[in-house]
């Protein structure tokens, strides 16, 4: 049948519709339910992962790949028909190439890394792609080359990660570092959304707070994994005490309570002491009572958060509109392009998470929060799994930030805790944000391929070996050693 | 997780393992090799338990998202801020509202262009109950804003409009408003500024709501500047019924009468009191109306008579505090749970009062001011044996089929009194008019309680008519509550409103 007659078949069916009007209308209508399951698909088999044995991981992985593909091949089609733009088809032929790309490179340079975490990287940038593409195409073009190039540089951080062996013993260094960058953004940095945390580079605006959060990691774990004699701990809580204030002189609430946060719970695990815990808590509970008494931006968090209803022309604007898109979306969401998110003030950046749940529907949303569970969860087993103690710390401190950070901004823009003002990891748009996110992903990765590498290389035979075999490996080697010394005694 | 939990029985065994070693040198050899592993697994069980902690707030964080969804996110969405409705009305057909006897109060019209529009067949007589929707919302076209444009109808049906552009049928909302009732009340009030409330005592159900001055809903958009302006001081945009904060006068000896009788269970029918026109109270005088001297008292002739120096003295000997908690209970100072929009009545006595502002307010002047609707809410509770039932207007929702989407039922706000003392009360408004103020009533074929009130506003003595009441006093069906602003007293302007509204509604 030659196109002519497609047409007219189309036409009679159709009457004089038109087509791409129809075609649309399937595409958005139907295409939201199709997008729900598959995305709780994927979600199901970030979970699925731990009952299946090794073989069929494998098999998950895939899976979970190519829903990647079609939800990414999905929404694409979704926007295009939207608004016939070819821009779009462009964007969507560079982000396939990238994520085919990222998924192919990551797997060959970090040898038995966790691939779980690699597809959770990879589907979140994918989300974050298709609703900054759909809030502000002018602003998928940086993202882009923000995710491309730092997911090429972060093919580099196992060689870094290995070469510099020594990255445990730069301790206070790390400290001084933050601190200055801190300081200097107190000195040089605009203002922007009420917290004075940007500075301006050749045009580029960054945070550099975003950086500092990696190093400060590095920071605590380091001297946490030398010693925590109450002295060391002392001397570390100084310094780690002046990036929280500086970050709280500059209004940068949010990135305040992360660091304090990973500060504490290192401190926590590398002492094992639940008395720093229980202190710090209380600490940051006196700290937090004493900014909403001091600080009139504080109190207006507050008050947006307890009734945004009565504020909703100032404090409680963001909020307020940030429940009614999540609200009026429904579980199934309004479909892509057929909502109103850029209602909410900057919906592409702190919240993302409303204009998701508002077009692709609440239920996508706590996927969404499911999916980052499993992502925090797979840091968490690799952490257990380091053997030397900074990177363990390191890798569990990486993990607390990213958690925390993802707790900040969806709880915030869902009224479960006061809005700080952060972004949501990967999804949301903004260059400092994805840099430091994949940093964060790849030097955990990076951590783990060198600890496999290192400690247990004996064992490791193929590339593709899961943490639990691995860890397997590890065990029966060790039983063969003490069988070994006992078998020697006996003798 | 399992994996978590596995790793860590690993863990455990390896270190047991260690354990079996004996032999100084050779254990020391295997530790100094295994240091490694010592390490390896050292804070892993702290790390273990901040996991957990982690996992279960995010679990509380999605538990908290799906009751947002689940039981919240209707009425926020409903929020007239939220500018998302605009959207809906571009795939969805406005639904209708009418009376509770299915007469059109609203409706939308597709013109020839194309365009949408709301069309208000009674003009001005429903309009502060249904409301408008332009500039912004207001009544039950703000209150039932979503479903009005969410369509329930079969899903095919509506799958088939998206695809051919057409637009969906909203549904239909149904009130609990009387048309017949509502006419007459508009009527009756004539030009004068006030408000009718009249509701189904023992449901909650609002059968009319009238607010005058008023404007036209047809045609508000063109009137919108005139409106605003408001030259005449008119403020015909708001619903006085629930809106507009007026002294109670008179009909405020039922709440004083009410508190005497908890106060004195057992002696207040032996209550007495000679009024000679004009009595005072600690320096504080208090005149009756006209002075007109009502001679030996007892309660029940007292607010028959609505003697205010007999009230004032029954104020002196009441306990402040239980005043106020009883005032709060019949929602003075308190937020109503409705969905319509309205003012907080007020009630100010309290401790650090001084006798000359108690005096005032238990003859209802004073600081207290109440809402035409909060003394509807006062008569109906008193008609319906002590339980306050929540306002309502609308009834429930049907799609263009006719098939109820959601019902809305009564909601009782508890028993404010015991059943005893109500009855008690309703004896005394009986005789109101029976041999009291409201006597013009006393006509009809039932039996009617009520209270009239004249309630002074300014320096001059000009004062609002009050009527508040229900009939058939045996078996409630009605109660109302009627303001005639700056009329005169509620025995002339008032009740002649009640009278028309008991007429139409239950016959001569």
């Amino acid at each position: 049948m030659d196109k002519q007659k497609a047409a007219e078949k189309l036409i009679s069916i159709f009457g004089d519709m038109n087509i791409i009007g129809v075609v649309h209308s399937i595409a958005v209508e139907i295409s939201k339910y199709i997008i729900i399951i598959l995305f709780a698909v994927y979600t199901w088999h970030c979970f699925s992962v731990f009952l299946n044995s090794i073989e069929s991981k494998e098999k998950i992985y895939r899976r979970q790949k190519s829903i990647m593909y079609s939800i990414h091949f999905i929404c694409s089609l979704t926007l295009y028909l939207n608004s016939l733009d070819v821009k779009i088809i462009v964007y969507y032929v560079i982000q396939l190439a990238f994520l085919i790309f990222a998924g192919r490179a990551y797997p060959f340079v970090y040898k038995g890394m966790s691939k779980m975490i690699l597809n959770n990287m990879l589907m979140l940038l994918t989300i974050g792609f298709i609703m900054i593409e759909r809030l502000n195409q002018s602003y998928v073009i940086k993202q882009m080359i923000f995710a491309g190039a730092i997911c090429f540089v972060g093919l580099f951080i196992p060689i870094i990660i290995e070469k510099f062996a020594y990255f445990d013993r730069l301790g206070f260094l790390y400290a001084i570092v933050g601190i200055l960058m801190l300081a200097l953004v107190f000195v040089i940095g605009r203002e922007k959304y009420g917290a004075k945390n940007w500075i301006i580079i050749g045009g580029f605006a960054m945070q550099p707070s975003e950086f500092v959060k990696i190093v400060f990691v590095f920071f605590s774990a380091a001297l946490f994994a030398k010693s925590t004699r109450f002295l060391n701990v002392v001397k570390v809580t100084i310094f780690a005490a002046a990036h929280v204030l500086i970050l709280v002189a500059e209004k940068d609430l949010g990135a305040a309570l992360i660091f304090y946060i990973t500060y504490l719970f290192i401190l926590y695990a590398a002492s094992g002491n639940s008395l720093y815990l229980g202190a710090g808590i209380g600490a940051g509970v006196i700290a937090s009572v004493a900014a909403y008494q001091i600080f009139t931006h504080v109190q207006t968090r507050v008050i947006a958060w307890r009734d945004p209803w009565s504020h909703i022309d100032t404090a409680g604007y963001q909020v307020a509109h940030s429940l009614f898109a999540i609200g009026t979306g429904g579980w199934f969401g309004m479909g892509l392009g057929e909502g109103t998110p850029k209602v909410i003030p900057v919906s592409e950046s702190d919240f993302i998470f409303s204009a998701i749940c508002e077009e692709l529907g609440a239920f996508f949303g706590i996927c969404l929060i499911l999916v980052e569970i499993s992502c925090f969860i797979m840091f968490i087993n690799i952490s257990l799994k380091m053997q030397r103690r900074f990177y363990k710390l390191t890798a569990f401190g990486l993990s607390i930030e990213y958690i925390f950070q993802v707790f900040l901004t969806i709880g915030g823009v869902t009224k479960f805790i006061p809005s700080t003002g952060v972004t949501l990891p990967l999804v949301s748009y903004g260059g400092s944000s994805i840099i430091s996110t994949v940093i964060l992903f790849s030097i955990i990765q990076g951590m783990y391929v060198i600890n496999g590498n290192k400690d247990i290389s004996r064992s490791i035979s193929k590339n593709m070996v899961s943490p639990r075999e691995e860890q397997y490996a590890k065990a029966t080697d060790r039983k063969r050693k003490n069988n070994e010394v006992k078998r020697r005694r006996r003798a | 997780m399992q994996r978590l939990q596995t790793g860590r029985e690993k863990i455990m065994k390896l270190s047991a393992g260690e354990g079996h070693e004996t032999g100084k040198g050779r254990q020391s050899a295997v530790r100094s090799r295994f240091k490694a592993s010592d390490d390896s697994i050292q804070g892993n069980k702290q790390i273990l338990k901040v996991t957990y902690a982690v996992v279960i707030i995010f679990l509380c964080m999605v538990g908290y998202l799906v009751n947002f969804m689940v039981s919240d996110s209707e009425e926020i969405i409903n929020n007239p801020y939220n500018k998302r409705r605009d959207i809906l009305a571009e795939k969805v057909v406005r639904g209708n509202i009418y009376s509770a006897d299915g007469k059109v109060l609203a409706k939308t019209i597709t013109g020839d262009d194309g365009e949408d529009k709301r069309v208000y067949p009674y003009d001005n007589t429903f309009c502060h109950v249904i409301g408008r929707i332009t500039n912004s919302m207001t009544g039950v076209e703000r209150e039932q804003c979503y479903p009005l444009l969410t369509s329930h109808s079969n899903p095919l049906k509506k799958l088939a409009n998206t695809f051919k552009g057409d637009k969906s049928q909203g549904d239909n909302v149904y009130t609990t408003l009387d048309a017949n009732l509502q006419q007459i009340a508009y009527k009756a009030l004539g030009n004068y500024k006030g408000a009718v409330v009249a509701l189904e005592p023992d449901t909650g159900k609002i059968l009319a709501m009238v607010s005058k001055p008023d404007y036209n809903p047809n045609t508000v958009d063109n009137d919108w500047d005139r409106l605003v302006e408001d030259e005449e001081d008119n403020s015909a945009l708001l619903n006085r019924a629930t809106q507009g904060l007026y002294p109670p006068g008179s009909t405020f000896k039922v709440m004083t009468a009410i508190e005497y009788i908890l106060e004195n269970p057992s002696s207040y029918n032996s209550y007495s009191y000679k009024c000679k026109g004009s009595d005072s109270f600690e320096g504080n005088v208090i005149n009756c109306y006209g002075k007109e001297k009502h001679g030996e008292l007892n309660l029940s002739k007292s607010l028959a008579k609505s003697c205010n120096a007999s009230f004032a003295e029954i104020g002196m000997e009441l306990n402040v505090n239980s005043f106020k908690k009883l005032c709060e209970k019949f929602m003075f100072n308190k937020q109503l749970p409705v969905k319509f929009e309205y003012k907080k009545s007020r009630f100010e006595l309290d401790k650090k009062s001084d006798a000359g502002e108690l005096v005032q307010t238990v003859i209802g002047q004073g600081k207290t001011m109440i809402t035409p609707m909060q003394n509807a809410m006062i008569a109906a509770t008193i008609a319906n044996g002590g339980e306050m039932m929540i306002p309502y207007v609308v009834d429930h929702t049907e799609n263009y089929a006719g098939q109820t989407v959601k019902s809305y039922d009564p909601v009782s706000n508890g028993k404010i009194i015991e059943e005893d003392v109500a009855a008690v009360i309703e004896k005394f408004m009986k005789e109101v008019i029976n041999d009291g103020t409201g006597a013009s009533l006393s006509t009809l074929s039932y039996k009617v309680a009520g209270k009239t009130g004249s309630a002074e506003f300014d320096s001059e003595g000009t004062s609002h008519a009050w009527f508040i009441g229900y009939a058939p006093a045996k078996n409630p069906k009605i109660a109302v509550s009627i303001v005639v602003e700056g009329a005169g007293t509620g025995s002339q302007y008032a009740v002649p409103i009640a009278k028309e509204m008991f007429r139409q509604y239950l016959g001569e």
